[in-house]
C-alpha cells in the first residue's frame, strides 16, 4: 500500500517537474525597441545592453545597490602609481563556440574594443594604453593617467569579453551572431521582431539558469506591450509608461520591482554653444536661477509621472552613494526668482524651449511653462522629432531644451563630458577652468572618500551656474508575471536572469 | 494582349527613376543627421565622424545619389545603418508577411463587401439597404489602430483567445500563424470592406438600370442568375480598380496596424528606419513598395482585359 502510493507519488512528482521543465522552457520579454547592432564594441543603444547582459559576461558587474562585483574576473588589483591595474579571472569560462575565456582572449576583446574601425568602446577606454598577458589567468592593463572609472567601464560593453576566433571568422558580420560567454548563445535575429538565445549548457554559473531559450520582442507600443503581459503572451516587460502603473498594480498576475536609475533628467541651457549668446537666459546666472526656482519638480513629477518618479537636483540621483545630500533640493520661490529678474533688470524673459515630441516630453514642457510663466518667463515650445533635436541641440540651435542621460555606474560618466570645456556632450558650451580641474583630479583620485569630496566641490562651483538644470530621476519598472520568481532589478536597468525561474502552477 | 502589357510596362522605367530621384531628395532634406542618432547616447566625435565616411554622408548629394543608382544597377540595396544587414535581405524577410496581411485583408474584405454591396443594391431602400450603408460607414470612420487596440483589450487580455501581437512564420505552422494574423487582419479588412461595399453597390445599381439585365429577364432568367451572372459580373470592373489600388497601399499603408500589432511587416520596417534615418531601409522600401504598385497596376490593366475584352481590344 505504501509502496504504491509511494509510486503514485513518484510518478505524480515526475509528471509535475516534466510540466515544469516544459512550462520553463522559455521566457519571453518585452522590450521598448528594436537593438541595433549586437557587437559590444559597436552597439550603442541602452536595450541592446539588456540583451547583452544575456549573451555577453563581462570582466566585472554589479550588484543591486550598484557596487562593483567581479564576473569573468576574481579581483583586481591597482598599482601604487595607478598606472597598472591586475586582473585575475576565472579558470573555468568557455565562450559558446567551446573556446576557452583566457587571458589571451581578454587581451584580444580589450584591443578590439579599443581599435575596432567605430568602437563606441575606444573613448571609454581612452585612458588604457595596452593588455599584457602576465599567465593564462591574469592580464595586466596599462593606463595612461591613473582613471579611476576605468573598473565601472569593464562592468560594462568595455568588459565584454568575446570569442577571438569568432570574432576573426565573422569579421564585420560578428555583430549578426554575437559568440560571447554569457548565460544564453545566440540563435536567431528577425529585425523588428525577435531575438532569440537559448540557454548555454557549459555556461559556469549553468545551474542558476532556470529557461532553455529566451525571447527578446521589441514591442514600441505601451499600451500593447502591456496587453501582451496582461494576456501571458509575455513574461516581462521594460518601461513601461509610468502612467500604466497603477493598472498593473490592480492585476494580481503583475508584480513591478523597481529602482531608481542611474540617470537623470534636466534642462539643458544653451549658454555659449557655438558661442556665447547675449539674450538674458543665457548670459545672466540670475535669470537661470530664476528659472530654477520658478520650477517645483514635485509638480512635474506628480502631474506628469504620477509621483513614481524621483526629484533631484544633481547628476546622479538620492539613492546613489555619489549624491550629497548638503545641496538640498531647491524649493519653489515664486517671490525670490522675481526678486532676481529684476536684479537682472529684466521684466519678462522670452524664450523657445525645445521638447521632444512624444506625449510625455511635451507634458514635461508644458509644465515647465505654465509654473515659470507666473514668474515672468513666456517660453514657447518647440515640439521636435528627436533625431531632429539632436541635431538641433549639437549645432546649438536652440535655447533650452529638458533632455536625459541614461547614467553610468562610475559618477564620471554622468558629470565629466558634460561639464568640461572639451567635453563631447557638452551642448550647453560651459566652460569654466577650475570644474575642469577638480573633474580631472577625481578621475585620478585614489580612494573613493577622496573622489566624492571632488566631485562635491565641483557640484558646488557648477550648479549656481545652471547650465543644466537637474530636474528628476526615472525609475525602472520592470513589471512581471506574479509566477516569475527571483527576479531583481538593477540601477543600470539590464535584465539578469541567473537565479530567476518560473513557479510551477 | 501582349503589346499591351509590354508597352504599359515599358512606361515605369521613368516612373521608377522619378521615384528615385524623390526618394532621394525628399529624405536628404529632412533634419536629423543619421551619423548623430546612429552614435546614440555618447555621441563620440570620433565615431560620428567614422559613421559618416562608412556611410559616405559627407559626400556632395549628387555623388551619394550617383553612388546608390550604381549601387541599385548592380542589384544591391546597401546596408542598414543601424544593424549592418543587407537591404534586401530585411526586405525579403519583411515582404511575405505585408503581402500575407494584405491578401488575408483583401479577402476579409471582400468576403463582407460583396455580398453586402449587390444584396444593398437588389434591395435598395430597404432595411438591408440602410444596414450595409451604417456597416460601411463605420468600417470607414473607425481608427485602424483604435479598433486594433480595442480588439487587442477584448480578445486577448479579457478573453484570452488570440495572442495580442506578434508574428510567426508559416513555416513554423499555419495554425500558430493564423491566430496571429486574424486580428489585424479582420482590422485591416472591415476598413477596406465599407469603401469595396459602397462602390459595389453603386457600380451594382449602374448594372441593373442597363438593358441587358433587362434582356436576360425577359429571357426568363430567374433573379439570382442574372444578379450573378450578369449584373455582378460587369459591376465588378470599377470595383476591380477600388481592390488594386488598395492593395497598393496595404503594402506600404498598413503601417499602424502593423505598429499595433507589431508585426513586422513593411510598414513596421519603413517607420522605424525614417525615424532612425536609416536612409539606405527607406530608400530600399519606397523603390520596392513603387515598383509593387506599378505591378498592381498592370495586373489590374490585365484584369479590365479578361472581365471587359473591349478594354483589351482598343
Amino acid at each position: 500500500m505504501v509502496a504504491s502510493l509511494r509510486r503514485h507519488l513518484a510518478v505524480v512528482t515526475a509528471a509535475v517537474l516534466v510540466t515544469a521543465a516544459l512550462a520553463q522552457s522559455t521566457l519571453r520579454i518585452g522590450l521598448a525597441e528594436d537593438p541595433d547592432i549586437l557587437d559590444p564594441a559597436l552597439a550603442r543603444t541602452y536595450v541592446g545592453r539588456i540583451v547583452f547582459a544575456s549573451l555577453c559576461d563581462k570582466l566585472f558587474d554589479i550588484d543591486t545597490s550598484a557596487n562593483i562585483v567581479p564576473q569573468l574576473a576574481t579581483g583586481y588589483t591597482v598599482s601604487e602609481d595607478g598606472l597598472t591595474v591586475t586582473i585575475d579571472l576565472r579558470t573555468d569560462v568557455v565562450f559558446h563556440d567551446g573556446t576557452p575565456m583566457d587571458a589571451e582572449a581578454v587581451k584580444y576583446s580589450l584591443d578590439r574594443a579599443k581599435n575596432l574601425p567605430g568602437s563606441n568602446r575606444a573613448s571609454e577606454l581612452e585612458q588604457l594604453e595596452s593588455v599584457s598577458v602576465v599567465d593564462a589567468d591574469t592580464v595586466e592593463l596599462h593606463l595612461t593617467t591613473p582613471f579611476a572609472p576605468l573598473i565601472a567601464q569593464l562592468a560594462d560593453r568595455a568588459g565584454m569579453i568575446v570569442s577571438p576566433t569568432a570574432a576573426e571568422e565573422l569579421g564585420e558580420d560578428f555583430g549578426n551572431a554575437p559568440v560571447c560567454a554569457g548565460p544564453f548563445r545566440f540563435v536567431e535575429r528577425v529585425a523588428q521582431d525577435r531575438i532569440v538565445l537559448e540557454k548555454f549548457e557549459d555556461y559556469y554559473r549553468a545551474d542558476e539558469i532556470n529557461f532553455d531559450r529566451v525571447v527578446f520582442l521589441p514591442i514600441p507600443d505601451t499600451s500593447v506591450r502591456l496587453a501582451n503581459l496582461q494576456s501571458g503572451d509575455l513574461d516581462m516587460i521594460e518601461r513601461p509608461a509610468p502612467t500604466d502603473l497603477g493598472v498593473m498594480r490592480s492585476d494580481p498576475n503583475i508584480v513591478i520591482p523597481s529602482v531608481p536609475s542611474l540617470g537623470y533628467q534636466g534642462i539643458t541651457i544653451n549658454i555659449a554653444n557655438p558661442e556665447p549668446r547675449t539674450d538674458p537666459l543665457s548670459s545672466d546666472p540670475r535669470v537661470r536661477e530664476a528659472f530654477e526656482l520658478a520650477i517645483d519638480r514635485n509638480t512635474i513629477n506628480d502631474v506628469v509621472f504620477g509621483g513614481e518618479f524621483v526629484v533631484g537636483n544633481q547628476p546622479v540621483p538620492p539613492s546613489s552613494p555619489w549624491y550629497v545630500p548638503e545641496i538640498a533640493v531647491p524649493e519653489r520661490d515664486v517671490e525670490r526668482a522675481r526678486q532676481l529678474l529684476d536684479e537682472a533688470g529684466v521684466d519678462r524673459v522670452q524664450f523657445e524651449m525645445m521638447v521632444a515630441n512624444n506625449p510625455e516630453a511635451i507634458r514635461v514642457g508644458e509644465v515647465i511653462q505654465a509654473m515659470a510663466g507666473e514668474v515672468g518667463f513666456d517660453i514657447t515650445l518647440r515640439a521636435t522629432e528627436f533625431a531632429t533635436a539632436l541635431d538641433l541641440q549639437e549645432q546649438g540651435q536652440y535655447a533650452a531644451f529638458p533632455v536625459g542621460w541614461s547614467g553610468r555606474i562610475d559618477p564620471d560618466g554622468n558629470i565629466h563630458q558634460f561639464h568640461t570645456c572639451e567635453g563631447a556632450l557638452n551642448e550647453s558650451g560651459y566652460c569654466d577652468p577650475e570644474v575642469d580641474r577638480l573633474l580631472n583630479e577625481a578621475r585620478a583620485a585614489p580612494t573613493m572618500e577622496a573622489r566624492y569630496d571632488l566631485y562635491r566641490q565641483a557640484l558646488e562651483r557648477y550648479l549656481p551656474d545652471r547650465h543644466i538644470i537637474y530636474l528628476y530621476h526615472t525609475v525602472l519598472f520592470f513589471p512581471h508575471r506574479a509566477d516569475l520568481q527571483g527576479f531583481q532589478a538593477y540601477p543600470d536597468g539590464l535584465i539578469r536572469l541567473q537565479g530567476v525561474s518560473l513557479a510551477q502552477n | 494582349m501582349l503589346p499591351f502589357v509590354g508597352r504599359r510596362a515599358l512606361t515605369a522605367i521613368p516612373t521608377l527613376f522619378i521615384v528615385t530621384l524623390m526618394v532621394f531628395a525628399i529624405q536628404r532634406s529632412l533634419p536629423g543627421d543619421p551619423a548623430l542618432i546612429l552614435a546614440g547616447e555618447q555621441q563620440d566625435p570620433e565615431v560620428i565622424a567614422f559613421i559618416r565616411q562608412k556611410y559616405r554622408l559627407d559626400d556632395p548629394l549628387p555623388v551619394q545619389y550617383v553612388a546608390w543608382l550604381a549601387q541599385l544597377a548592380r542589384g544591391d540595396l546597401g546596408l542598414s545603418l543601424r544593424t549592418n544587414e543587407r537591404v534586401l535581405g530585411l526586405i525579403g524577410s519583411k515582404l511575405p508577411v505585408t503581402i500575407e496581411l494584405a491578401v488575408l485583408s483583401m479577402l476579409v474584405a471582400v468576403a463582407i463587401a460583396l455580398p453586402i454591396g449587390v444584396l444593398a443594391a437588389v434591395r435598395r431602400g430597404t432595411a438591408v439597404d440602410y444596414g450595409g450603408t451604417v456597416f460601411a460607414l463605420t468600417g470607414i470612420s473607425v481608427p485602424n489602430f483604435w479598433l486594433g487596440i480595442m480588439l487587442i483589450l477584448l480578445v486577448s487580455v479579457q478573453l484570452g483567445w488570440l495572442p495580442a501581437s506578434g508574428y510567426v512564420p508559416l513555416s513554423e505552422g499555419v495554425w500558430e500563424n493564423l491566430k496571429r494574423m486574424i486580428m489585424p487582419a479582420f482590422v485591416l479588412g472591415t476598413g477596406l470592406a465599407g469603401v469595396l461595399m459602397r462602390q459595389m453597390r453603386s457600380s451594382m445599381l449602374g448594372v441593373l438600370r442597363q438593358d441587358f439585365v433587362r434582356t436576360a429577364r425577359a429571357k426568363g432568367l430567374r433573379g439570382a442568375a442574372v444578379v450573378v451572372r450578369h449584373a455582378a459580373r460587369n459591376a465588378l470592373i470599377p470595383v476591380v480598380t477600388i481592390l488594386g489600388l488598395q492593395l497598393g497601399a496595404l503594402l506600404s499603408g498598413a503601417v499602424l496596424t502593423e505598429q499595433v500589432f507589431t508585426i513586422p511587416g513593411f510598414g513596421k520596417l519603413i517607420v522605424d528606419a525614417v525615424f532612425n534615418r536609416d536612409y539606405a531601409v527607406v530608400q530600399g522600401v519606397v523603390l520596392i513598395t513603387a515598383t509593387g504598385y506599378i505591378l498592381i497596376n498592370l495586373v489590374v490593366d490585365v484584369a479590365y482585359a479578361v472581365l471587359d475584352p473591349r478594354i483589351g481590344a482598343r
